[in-house]
């Protein structure tokens, strides 16, 4: 390909760039991708981006508009009642989010993921045993249990966590089975069986990497679950220590001042919205992507 | 029949396992007398307790003593108010019934017409609407939406009460909040089994009859769609159950939901586990009950 060197031709090759690359993009998530990016960046760099402190502010500057709506530059998203620079909380927040997402996603991963697994292939009481666990899992009703602990031991980070785990993992073990009960079934599952592979390596050569994409798509779905339910628990009083900015405990604070001070409460639940719309949005390209079978997945 | 069988077992290994879980709560701290007990209690009254409980046996038979009261109805008595546990529970349950009916109705009213509206209308703006609200609807938190409404009815235009029960007005905001969440999925999940059956070759003979579209759509399509939002009631009641918690809370709701967390900032401990207790018992029987519907509606589910 020879380069234009005229005017008129340049910026025609520019458009032309231009649209190839509006329309390669346009398969991927886009939105989801820069608002999930932006929300890590500011969990890692939070001291760096944050203007004020996020946990003491100054008592003058009480319940400031955001600079939209009245307020000045200094505090972009308005102030709380206790004077504290709300855009500076959220970005403090967003460690508490991605933090609890990673570690109890993974966790809960895992053991739901394992459990799955085992669950399909063993078959017999083994089946029975993890079903009826999860079965008793969606029937607890998880936030009065969470209240309970945090009653009883106090609210702490590692507790939280632990509620978050138990909410999820019976998501990844109920679809983690049923697409091993499809699997096992294949030819290559006998193939290997009739080789004398042991059980454990059946799982892992053979079983295991046909249910990954599964759980990708369960996962990122369920990230969306975890952010809310951490936002409600933390809503509640039950989520981390009150002295750590939470969004969901941010909404909390502020909703006595609902009539007076829309902002305080209504800003954070926005971007708890927003987060969760964008892993939901990416949550479903993965899945058409990865399998169109699983479109019955919706939670 | 087998099948039907085994749900119930199941059933009930579930509220047993939750009566462990309730009655190991109780435990962890030690002497269950100090959770459950006033602070100005006399060593009479101390000791009296301890006797009832049975602390002076082993676990197993102070677990096998608390089942007992419970299958009598006996739940103990709140700390706050002195009163049986079950009666408190009683005096919660229609308000807490009224405003989960009212929420069901808001997710069907809400979320039937939408869901056919499109997947009738696939592609179209209506359909684009559609999909936001619902796609919205399922990330907003339930106490954003409640403060959102608030702030919006109450405060700005002041139509509505924002909190308490103070008359029929009043269940209008907490029902919308709670039903919000129900209605979005179900707008989700029937779009797509609508798309599915519109698909298929009985709507088509429909349309080669002859069958006005509004006929093939709520006769032929409809009906047959219904399938889809079954199989996720169950989730639909669970986001009931936990959202009514949070719902209640925001709008000082007099509900089972606001009763416990009044509970847990009293730490009236008897209370919580008695909500606990009886959430567990609705939601098992009504998963039980929807699972009973579904055979019903699906012959095909039947053979299983």
């Amino acid at each position: 390909m020879t380069t234009p060197v005229a005017g008129p031709d340049l910026s025609n090759t520019w458009l032309e760039t231009f649209r190839n690359l509006r329309r390669r993009l346009r398969r991927w998530p886009l939105s989801s991708i820069v608002i999930l990016s932006v929300l890590v960046v500011s969990a890692v760099f939070a001291p760096h981006i944050a203007p004020h402190d996020p946990k003491f502010g100054d008592l003058d500057d009480r319940h400031i508009p955001p600079m939209l709506f009245g307020g000045t530059s200094d505090y972009i998203l308005g102030t709380d009642g206790l004077g504290r620079d709300i855009f500076s909380r959220i970005v403090y927040g967003a460690r508490i989010s991605v933090a609890v997402v990673v570690v109890a996603l993974s966790i809960g991963g895992v053991i739901g993921t394992l459990l799955g697994v085992v669950s399909g292939y063993a078959g017999g009481w083994v089946d029975e045993v993890i079903m009826r666990l999860v079965d008793i899992k969606f029937a607890v009703p998880l936030i009065l249990i969470a209240l309970a602990l945090a009653v009883i031991l106090g609210p702490s980070f590692g507790l939280l966590l632990g509620l978050l785990v138990f909410l999820i993992w019976g998501h990844f073990a109920r679809q983690v089975r049923a697409e091993v009960l499809v699997i096992v079934t294949m030819d290559y599952v006998a193939a290997a069986r009739s080789c004398g592979a042991s059980p454990v390596r059946i799982m892992y050569r053979h079983i295991f990497p046909g249910v990954i994409s599964i759980v990708l798509v369960v996962g990122t779905l369920q990230v969306g679950a975890v952010v809310l339910a951490e936002a409600s628990l933390s809503f509640l009083g039950a989520g981390v220590p009150s002295s750590t900015p939470a969004w969901g405990a941010m909404v909390a604070e502020g909703r006595l001042y609902i009539d007076t001070a829309w902002w305080v409460s209504l800003i954070p639940g926005v971007v708890i919205g927003l987060l969760v719309t964008a892993v939901t949005l990416l949550g479903d390209w993965l899945r058409d992507r990865l399998d169109p079978r699983l479109r019955q997945i919706q939670f | 029949m087998r099948f039907l069988v085994r749900r119930v077992i199941a059933g009930i290994v579930t509220l047993l396992v939750v009566t462990m879980l309730v009655f190991g709560l109780s435990r962890i701290q030690g002497d269950p007398r100090s959770l459950l007990i006033s602070e100005d209690a006399t060593q009479a009254q101390f000791d009296e307790l301890g006797r009832q409980l049975g602390v002076d046996q082993p676990v197993f038979r102070q677990y096998l003593l608390y089942v007992t009261n419970l299958v009598q109805g006996d739940l103990g008595e709140s700390i706050l108010q002195r009163k049986p546990v079950v009666d408190i529970l009683w005096s919660r349950i229609p308000n807490s019934a009224l405003l989960a009916g009212a929420a069901f109705a808001f997710t069907i009213l809400v979320g039937v017409p939408l869901g056919v509206l499109s997947a009738v209308k696939r592609g179209g703006l209506w359909d684009q609407g559609v999909r936001s609200f619902a796609v919205l609807g399922q990330a907003m938190p339930v106490f954003w939406i409640a403060l959102l409404l608030i702030y919006i009815f109450a405060v700005g235009l002041n139509w509505l009460p924002a909190s308490r029960n103070t008359g029929w007005s009043s269940v209008i905001l907490p029902a919308i909040t709670l039903g919000w969440f129900g209605a979005s999925g179900q707008v989700r999940i029937l779009r797509s089994s609508m798309l599915d059956v519109l698909d298929s070759e009985y709507v088509r003979l429909a349309r080669a009859k002859g069958a006005s579209e509004l006929v093939v759509i709520w006769k032929h399509a409809f009906r047959n769609a219904l399938l889809g939002p079954m199989t996720f009631a169950t989730l639909t009641l669970a986001s009931l159950i936990t959202g009514s918690i949070v719902v209640e809370t925001v709008f000082s709701w007099p509900g089972l939901g606001l009763l416990a967390v009044q509970a847990v900032s009293n730490s009236d401990y008897p209370i919580l586990q008695g909500v606990i207790l009886l959430t567990t018992f609705v939601f098992v029987f009504a998963s039980l009950l929807l699972d009973v519907l579904y055979m019903a509606l699906d012959p095909r589910v039947r053979i299983r």
